[in-house]
């Protein structure tokens, strides 16, 4: 459950060792079906997979955490575990890179860093590294769309030692000045070191096809936005966030619950109320339908990205759309991993599925890698295997295998003590029933085969999507013109701000 | 963010814990953790942890990439994909005639390669022929599978984290699942490593080099690694991709794979563990019963090649279009040497958190590089490498690196380490034991891990008792022994614009 951030550059798409697949999405995960024949095994070797007695499952209830709510609006979420003498937490506070001004993007980022980094009134961040590394302790901040966190992890024995330090920087973080230069000179290197690696640009690149590239979810950081943040928009952002009512407390490990809820009482009970973060409504729109290029001379492999707008999670259909995203492209048995990996060995890596946000559209996405020689054959795989599922002939078996699997690893959600305060905290922070996780598996077991059919021929869109494709043009085994009109993205890294503001500088169609 | 990591040395550095804590884990460890070797060499390993109604395991064959010749690099990897396709049961409709059909593949195969890899006298037209039949075979064999049936039972019996990976050292298999299933999976890992069958092999090893497209061909940082480990290695196998040489994943064959699996795949060079809600003295019978099927085979050759000591600086200089990058390597004793946990307190004390020496001087206070760190790789059986890497700060070269690097290994060889520096990486080192205490994969892989190098899981806590007897003499003696030009290997990325008229990028020179 704690976000600590990467202390560092995460160049870790070298692979010194090989593994069998790349990651695909995960969905969230559903309670194991009661399965029958608790038959005891006689030891003897069963003829086949299907003759394996199974059980039925231990019975487990998930422990709670302790939820409260104190009289300024702060929730507090208390989650004992004693297996081990460690007590670790975070604090998750509204308000994030899609709520900052266009011409400073990176704000909130550089907030973050700098908020550890530059210390606290008494203690530098230095001092604080010192402190924290003598006593194995850890507290980062972090930042993502919608929330700022500040996360520690400390051994039960050093708690009382490296709470205070938390509480410290949050009250009186300093943000000083020689440590925002120091984030700004790095957050430039990053920037400079954008186009070096193909899945980066094909990430980045599809967000601003499907969102906009002036969407607050899709827009970049540039040299000119970052330079343009002052010491005074840290300090402001600070202010305008850390209210009791915008953050949710959460700390898991070897503590009383009951003697901790008292002390926080004490901490956190005398800080005033403060004002509610308030999000300006964001609109999307789906992306212009085309192929569109981004040229990479450097590498022998296309990645490949068909997108359009997804659904938010409080849709009704994203049950069935769960299912199909399972059976479609998200694990090994999905029709995308099959005929493309499998049967045609066209990519090592290859998925996707509908997104589903927690409080906005997500992005529609199947995403594969491909030899430059079969970039088409590879948008021809996909199309053909998107045209198939929404003639809808998805079967009754396709559709069992995929709930399966969606319940029988359900438990996995909640497995851990601190797994179950995560989703907890993640519920109340998007306004969702605590129960939501037991409303999703009671969900799931309801989808039909009718339900995928429906779902995939509402939200899929072949013909509509935008197909982005990064690679090495000269091995194409087609021109990307036999599959329409090409738009070129121009990746150059602007090194001041355009004339004309708006993101089309680096979208602008060519011919 | 670790970059270089998976090697076991590089593991220990965060696995060592004061000498009363770890006494009392070992204790509380031995209560429940049962170990058995069973007739036929294999052993087996359970930890009871019963925090929710799940486990898993780790399964670990003592043969990587290492273990290939020359012609046939990558077979190690290409093994281990081939352990998802399923058994004589599982994946086929037809088992005699699939069997049938793929002996057709593979004369096909062979008399397709004879053909094309003639020196002297090919004929092409004969080889296009060949390829047509050995192309039509493959099809008619493809007519019997059931595409990922194997993964597809796992995945709807609710496996998660379903994966496996080849390293130099080992090759490793792992998921978790619910605890009804665990006599199922007794009889899918069983039938695995029994009965293992080649089908789909042509295709998957379009898959494999697929995989090596994405993070070699295509990556900067992997084609800058697999330059420089063939520099730092003229005689070992560490200097050889795991992923495999572009040739020999177009020429090795499903006859080739199953028999490395014969030769390696022996009982005996295999650990299993299992960690979660199980009953060790009630399932170990059912487990040898599945397990004890695997026939005895004789223990493969040891490895005779032994690197010969360097006695030159080695230079790669690649001209990319990506930023630079900096590393260097200089060779050091494998993992039984004495000095083992000499180096791992270098690795800590170079490269842990915000405190090392390397992100201090080189990120922090000089402020020419984002990241900046050093350990030890690529693996640790056999004498191997202790790198230090830096990513330059924008506007700064891969060669400012070097010079600040050296003044830090200059100070480790002149001056000793304060007592504040030791003392914090002995208490970190503790804290990070405990910190991975805490969930079934995690655990199940380190102990296996440990039981198959050292003989003994409980070296997992010993290693500390080794790690606390280091001293500054030590640090000072070994950097001394280990920094040298004559031992040193350099690769660099030195960023060049395209010249329009070449504008393939990758090109390398080797001075």
């Amino acid at each position: 459950m704690n976000r600590f951030k990467a202390l560092l550059l995460p160049l870790s798409a070298i692979l010194l060792n090989t593994v069998l697949a790349a990651q695909v999405p995960e969905s969230p995960r559903t309670k194991p079906a009661p399965t029958a024949t608790p038959a005891a095994s006689t030891h003897e070797i069963p003829k086949s997979w299907e003759k394996v007695p199974i059980p039925t499952l231990h019975k487990f209830k998930p422990q709670e955490p302790r939820r409260i709510e104190l009289p300024n609006g702060m929730v507090i979420f208390l989650q004992e575990n004693h297996e081990l003498p460690l007590i670790e937490g975070d604090i998750r506070i509204r308000g994030g890179s899609r709520d900052e001004p266009a011409d400073k993007v990176g704000l909130v980022a550089l907030y973050a860093d700098v908020w550890r980094t530059g210390g606290t009134k008494n203690k530098t961040g230095d001092e604080l590294d010192d402190f924290l590394e003598a006593h194995a302790a850890r507290i980062e901040a972090s930042s993502n769309t919608d929330s700022t966190f500040l996360a520690w992890s400390s051994l039960k024995d050093n708690f009382d030692q490296v709470f205070p330090v938390l509480l410290d920087l949050l009250v009186h973080p300093e943000f000083r000045q020689d440590k925002i230069d120091l984030t700004k000179q790095q957050f430039a290197s990053f920037i400079s070191r954008r186009n070096d690696d193909v899945d980066e640009i094909a990430g980045r690149e599809s967000t601003k096809l499907a969102y906009g590239a002036d969407n607050p979810y899709a827009r970049n950081a540039e040299y000119y936005t970052v330079n343009a943040i002052t010491r005074d928009d840290l300090i402001q952002w600070h202010k305008r966030t850390i209210a009791p009512a915008n953050m949710i407390f959460g700390m898991a490990g070897d503590f009383d619950s009951v003697a901790m809820e008292q002390k926080l009482r004490e901490v956190f009970g005398g800080m005033p109320k403060g004002d509610p973060f308030v999000s300006e409504p964001i609109a999307f729109h789906n992306p212009k339908p085309g192929i569109y290029f981004v040229e990479k001379s450097d590498v022998n492999q296309s990645d490949i990205n068909m997108i359009e707008l997804g659904i938010d999670r409080h849709n009704p259909d994203l049950f069935a759309v769960e299912v199909m995203n399972q059976l479609f492209g998200g694990s090994f048995a999905s029709r995308l991993f099959i005929s493309i990996r499998t049967r045609q060995g066209l990519a090592y890596s290859v998925g996707g599925g509908i997104g589903a946000s927690f409080d906005h559209t997500g992005i529609t996405r199947f995403a594969m890698g491909t030899k430059s020689g079969t970039t088409a054959a590879g948008i021809e795989a996909l199309r053909k295997e998107m045209d198939r599922l929404i003639t809808g002939n998805v079967t009754a078996q396709e559709v069992k295998t995929a709930k399966d699997a969606i319940l029988n690893s359900f438990i996995f959600a909640f497995d851990s003590k601190e797994k179950v305060l995560s989703e907890r905290m993640r519920y109340e922070f998007y306004g969702y029933p605590a129960d939501f996780l037991e409303q999703y598996r009671t969900n799931i077991e309801k989808v039909t085969s009718a339900d995928v059919d429906r779902v995939a021929r509402k939200y899929l869109h072949p013909a509509k999507m935008a197909v982005l494709v990064v690679g090495n043009a000269k091995d194409f085994d087609k021109e990307l013109s036999t599959f329409g009109k090409v738009t070129t993205i121009d990746i150059a890294i602007p090194q001041k701000k355009p004339e004309k503001q708006t993101g089309q500088l680096e979208s602008a169609p060519r011919k | 963010m670790k970059i270089f990591v998976r090697s076991l040395a590089f593991l220990i550095c965060f696995l060592s814990v004061a000498t009363t804590v770890h006494a009392q884990d070992i204790a509380s460890f031995e209560k429940r953790i049962t170990v058995k070797k069973l007739a036929n060499g294999l052993t087996i390993i359970l930890m009871e942890r019963p925090e929710a109604p799940v486990f898993s395991f780790f399964t670990r064959v003592d043969a990587g990439s290492v273990q290939e010749i020359p012609g046939s690099t990558g077979l190690a990897h290409m093994f281990e994909h081939m352990a998802f396709k399923g058994t004589h049961e599982i994946g086929t409709t037809n088992w005699p005639a699939e069997k049938a059909a793929l002996e057709k593949v593979e004369t096909a195969y062979n008399a397709y390669l004879h053909e094309k890899l003639k020196e002297v006298g090919r004929d092409d037209k004969k080889v296009a022929e060949l390829e047509k039949a050995w192309q039509d075979a493959t099809t008619a064999a493809d007519e019997y599978v059931v595409p990922n049936q194997f993964p597809e039972i796992v995945e709807s019996e609710g496996g998660v984290g379903l994966n496996a990976s080849t390293d130099r050292d080992e090759t490793t298999y792992f998921y978790s699942l619910p605890e009804n299933r665990l006599e199922l999976w007794a009889y899918l890992e069983s039938e695995r490593f029994l009965e293992p069958v080649m089908r789909e092999f042509y295709k998957e090893r379009d898959v494999v080099y697929e995989e090596r497209r994405m993070s070699v061909d295509s990556s900067p940082q992997g084609r800058l690694l697999e330059q420089f480990l063939a520099a730092a290695y003229t005689a070992h196998p560490y200097g050889r991709p795991v992923v495999g040489w572009p040739s020999d994943l177009h020429a090795f064959s499903a006859t080739d794979a199953i028999n490395f699996f014969h030769k390696y795949y022996v009982p005996a060079n295999m650990v299993i563990a299992l960690v979660g809600d199980l009953k060790p003295a009630e399932v170990m019978p059912m487990l040898e019963k599945y397990f004890g099927r695997i026939p005895t085979r004789p223990a493969p050759e040891p490895l005779r090649v032994k690197e010969p000591p360097q006695e030159s600086l080695r230079t790669v200089v690649i001209r990319d279009r990506s930023q630079p990058i900096y590393l260097e390597g200089y060779h050091r004793p494998d993992f039984h040497d004495l000095d083992d946990p000499v180096y791992d307190v270098l690795a800590d004390l170079l490269s842990k958190g915000r405190t090392s020496r390397l992100y201090r001087s080189l990120v922090r206070d000089k402020r020419i590089a984002i990241e900046a760190q050093g350990g030890s790789f690529p693996g640790s059986k056999y004498p191997n490498l202790f790198y230090f890497y830096a990513v330059p700060t924008q506007g700064h070269t891969a060669d400012e690196m070097a010079g600040p690097i050296h003044d830090e290994i200059e100070k480790l060889k002149t001056h000793d380490v304060s007592d504040d520096e030791l003392q914090s990486i002995k208490t970190r080192a503790k804290a990070d034991l405990i910190r991975e205490l805490g969930n079934n994969q995690g655990l199940a892989q380190e102990l296996c891990e440990y039981q198959a190098l050292y003989g003994d899981w409980r070296e997992l806590f010993r290693q500390i008792d080794d790690l606390d007897k280091v001293t500054k003499a030590d640090i000072r003696r070994v950097a001394n022994k280990t920094f040298n030009e004559e031992n040193r290997t350099v690769a660099k990325i030195v960023t060049e614009e395209p010249k329009p008229e070449s504008p393939a990028g990758g090109k390398g020179e080797q001075q």
